[in-house]
């Protein structure tokens, strides 16, 4: 079931495939090389990997070599926070990164084992991000979990509705 | 409004999201839900009691078993969540943007 997108928008795409796996897809207009670096350097890392408006990443480790050690830890500065620790598996520089992940919740969930491509496409690069998690029922909660992010900026955005 | 109200109530628990998670990969009874959220049959049915109120989920009768399943609403709390994870990386990926168009320059600047 693998869909190609041709456009060569930068639009995200995401979704699931067979019972486990979770596709992400996104186009840059930079080379492989500064997508890949821009996922392992955790100077870069912090800068934007923060989800919604509001958060930030006050820690942020990453010892990006085979058997490395992650940790990313995020708040909104209103006492909400999670961390997410993590293995490098595997490093081909900028062209594929494997590692294995989990969010504390603040139990631990189930190893997301996610490999990440960096693929030239033109002069841009076309990531794909592919997760495997253990069964369905761990990647229905994994969206679900994943959602509490946008539920908390959601609920911020209501708040200034009503 | 009362409804939006009672949808954002249930849909502010966490055991609850993850219940209607399981729920939309296919119908499922008490027992079956009650398993992996190591909880018990009382704690789980309250939680159904409340997602049926807010019409995100609806129940079947089969013989002596009740199977749940998402209702029309529930669905749509499921698209929505979906939605809001993509919002969620799609900023962090607008960001990377402009991380890298910044990478970008400083190599230019470095090669002279």
């Amino acid at each position: 079931m693998t869909k190609t997108t041709t456009n060569t928008m930068s639009k995200l795409t995401l979704k699931t495939e067979g019972d486990t796996h979770i596709i992400v897809t996104r186009r840059f207009a930079a080379s492989p090389e500064a997508v890949y670096r821009a996922h392992t350097d955790p100077k870069l890392i912090q800068k934007w990997l923060l989800g919604p408006e509001g958060w930030t990443m006050p820690v942020c480790i990453n010892d990006a070599r085979p058997g490395g050690k992650f940790r990313y830890e995020w708040t909104n500065g209103k006492g909400h926070g999670f961390h997410v620790t993590g293995e490098f598996l595997e490093l081909e520089p900028y062209k594929r990164l494997v590692h294995v992940e989990r969010m504390y919740l603040p139990d631990p969930t189930p190893d997301n084992h996610v490999e990440t491509r960096f693929d030239a496409d033109g002069t841009g690069t076309l990531m794909t991000m592919r997760m495997t998690l253990p069964d369905t029922h761990t990647r229905a909660t994994m969206l679900a979990t994943g959602m509490e992010h946008g539920m908390e900026a959601s609920y911020v955005r209501l708040e200034g509705m009503i | 409004m009362s409804d939006l109200n009672a949808t954002f109530s249930a849909l502010a628990d966490p055991t609850r999201r993850a219940i209607l998670a399981r729920l939309a990969t296919g119908e499922a009874t008490v027992n079956e839900l009650a398993e992996p959220f190591e909880m018990t049959q009382p704690a789980i049915s309250q939680h159904l009691k409340v997602l049926e109120e807010a019409g995100l989920i609806v129940r079947r009768i089969e013989g002596t078993r009740r199977p749940r399943r998402l209702a029309g609403a529930g669905i749509e709390a499921m698209d929505q969540w979906l939605a809001m994870l993509r919002k969620g990386l799609e900023k962090s990926y607008d960001r990377l943007d402009g991380v890298l168009a910044g990478m970008e320059k400083h190599t230019k600047g470095k090669k002279k």
